[in-house]
């Protein structure tokens, strides 16, 4: 069933590669998120400045924050991403039309 | 009855219990029935994929209990909620390829098919299909309860009709529909979401004169409300961020996530998946934490915390608008529901009944028990929620973590870590399941050891397990077949 000599799959290169990635943005949103969250909510409410309604902290941490994720999963997606087979070429195909 | 609410709810569900029916004309045509009805043949694009991760994920905790919640606590909870986004990228980033190529490898339709053939292990298989079952069918009755106040409070129907509507209508798409009907309902759902999220935040807004007028009558009751600590300033900075790890990056080792990260079609349906997660996942997060809390001013004084968004719905939109806005929640715990009721069901069926009752099972007879199982786990759920327990959340957060601690190491590290060995899994599993409930009780009674949510010390606990098991039985490294198994 099973060989015993084991070639690397060369696309798990590809993927361990991008799971990192995956961690390397969580570390971004966690630190964004963090920061502006307790670095600009930390003082008494009465000294809070506001952005576009919002007091600074809610507006760079929640949604700014969610912008800059969104964008970096974007360039992430478009450029660094590579497509490739997730099939064994030998396998015989079970895909149906959607 | 309130015809204006309830009739664009009654048109929702008839759209789904016609997905239902379709996707089981198509299932007819499929080779491998359980490979469809478990999986949908693997066949899913980027939309569908992202759209059924989000709507999975995205429960009743995100449409009533997470907004509720919101409302009592303030801005505190709304940054506790964006944690969430992560999950939209990082777990179809995390498992990525390497779990997709390694399950077409190995042939596996659920979690616990990749489990069993990595570990090659009963005891493996039995633990996790054990606490699949104990913690997804906790999860799942809650989700029916929840379901069913929605409907109750909409329709004014006894709780016990609300709920036997509620059931039939989930039951019998799922049931005859598998795992596509599950999926393409999802991402229905999940656009019903979107569109309803925005659509109550513009209302909310209007109604409440604008943003800056809210939050000046938010920091006139409590100044507390627009800080990041609480009503009562009882939130601390370490413990909102131990949420990170039970519903952010943790999400990963959901069962019911972890499945639709090896049923997409190919790398360019992920790609575009990841994309579309995290901008849907933000934008429900975001808007409905948001509506909560700017439904205080509004409406004050709402004592049910899960009651606040149909509240704030029927009391700011026309009533028709409201039933379209509030077909959200309901598709939320819909979409929640008939995944967890498939996973479940698959993990009795396929992996304890398949593997160790009876291998020899026909096709047709798998299709027998498949579903007529799927319907019977129905209809106990049914049965449990007549009596319901009075936190959703609480019940929904309990199960979500106990799995993460039992199935975040197996699988990750099953996946990337060639010494990783059933020794090490079973550790893992039993010290996280273990230390969650020991943990549990301990928070209820003294308070959160450390500080922390109660997810945080099993995963670190599980983790160390998974290292010294491993390790002290330290066997040769593993290497994933370089070929396909077939027919497993």
């Amino acid at each position: 069933m099973r060989k015993k000599k084991y070639v690397e799959d060369t696309r798990y290169k590809v993927a361990h590669r991008e799971a990192l990635i995956g961690c390397g943005l969580a570390i971004i949103n966690i630190l964004w998120w963090y920061g502006f969250a307790y670095g600009l909510g930390s003082k008494p409410p009465g000294e809070y400045t506001y952005i576009l309604g919002f007091p600074a902290w809610i507006f760079f941490s929640c949604i700014v924050g969610f912008l800059v994720m969104v964008l970096l999963v974007f360039i992430v997606v478009k450029f660094v991403l590579v497509d490739m087979p997730l099939e064994d070429t030998e396998e015989e195909e079970e895909v149906h039309s959607a | 009855m309130n015809w204006e609410v309830v009739t664009p709810l009654l048109v929702f569900l008839l759209i789904v219990f016609f997905v239902g029916i379709w996707s089981n004309r198509k299932m007819a045509k499929s080779d491998s029935f359980l490979s469809d009805y478990f999986l949908g043949s693997r066949e899913f694009g980027g939309i569908v994929l992202a759209m059924t991760m989000v709507a999975t994920y995205g429960s009743a905790s995100s449409f009533l209990g997470g907004p509720g919640a919101a409302y009592s606590i303030g801005f505190g909870w709304v940054l506790l909620a964006m944690t969430q986004v992560a999950t939209g990228y990082f777990v179809l980033l995390v498992l990525g390829k390497k779990f997709a190529i390694v399950t077409r490898k190995f042939q596996a339709v659920t979690l616990i098919d990749f489990l069993k053939e990595r570990y090659k292990s009963k005891a493996v298989v039995l633990l996790s299909a054990g606490s699949i079952i104990v913690f997804l069918f906790s999860a799942m009755a809650a989700q029916w309860v929840g379901g069913a106040y929605l409907i109750q409070s909409l329709t004014g129907l006894s709780y016990t009709a609300a709920l036997f509507i509620f059931t039939l209508s989930v039951l019998i798409y799922v049931t005859i529909g598998g795992f596509r009907a599950v999926a393409i309902t999802d991402t229905i759902q999940g656009f019903v979401m979107v569109v309803g999220t925005f659509i109550l935040l513009i209302a909310v807004v209007v109604s409440g004169g604008g943003i800056s007028a809210l939050f000046a009558d938010l920091a006139s009751e409590n100044p507390n409300l627009i800080t990041p600590y609480g009503q009562d300033g009882q939130l601390t900075a370490l413990y909102i961020s131990s949420y990170w790890i039970l519903v952010g990056v943790g999400v990963v080792a959901l069962p019911q996530v972890a499945v639709r990260a090896m049923s997409y079609r190919n790398a360019k349906s992920m790609h575009r998946a990841i994309l579309i997660g995290t901008v849907v996942v933000g934008v429900i997060m975001l808007n409905m934490h948001l509506i909560g809390v700017f439904a205080r001013p509004i409406m004050p004084g709402i004592e049910v915390a899960d009651q606040v968004i149909p509240m704030i719905a029927l009391e700011v939109l026309p009533p028709w608008i409201a039933g379209i806005v509030l077909a959200a929640p309901l598709a939320a715990m819909m979409s929640t529901v008939d995944s967890l009721l498939l996973l479940v069901s698959s993990s009795v069926v396929k992996d304890v009944y398949m593997n160790y009752i009876k291998p020899t099972a026909s096709d047709k007879q798998m299709k027998n028990i498949s579903m007529g199982f799927t319907g019977l786990l129905g209809i106990v759920a049914f049965l449990l929620a007549i009596q319901p327990p009075e936190l959703l959340i609480f019940l929904n957060l309990f199960a979500f973590g106990g799995l993460e601690a039992a199935f975040i190491w197996p699988l990750v590290m099953g996946l990337y870590w060639k010494y990783a060995n059933k020794q090490g899994a079973i550790a893992s599993m039993i010290v996280g399941i273990g230390t969650y409930i020991v943990i549990h009780f301990y928070n209820q009674a003294y308070g959160d050891l450390l500080g922390v949510h109660t997810v945080t010390l099993p995963v670190i606990l599980s983790f160390i397990a998974f290292i010294v098991f491993s390790l002290l039985f330290k066997k040769e490294a593993y290497e994933f077949p370089a070929t396909s198994l077939k027919n497993a």
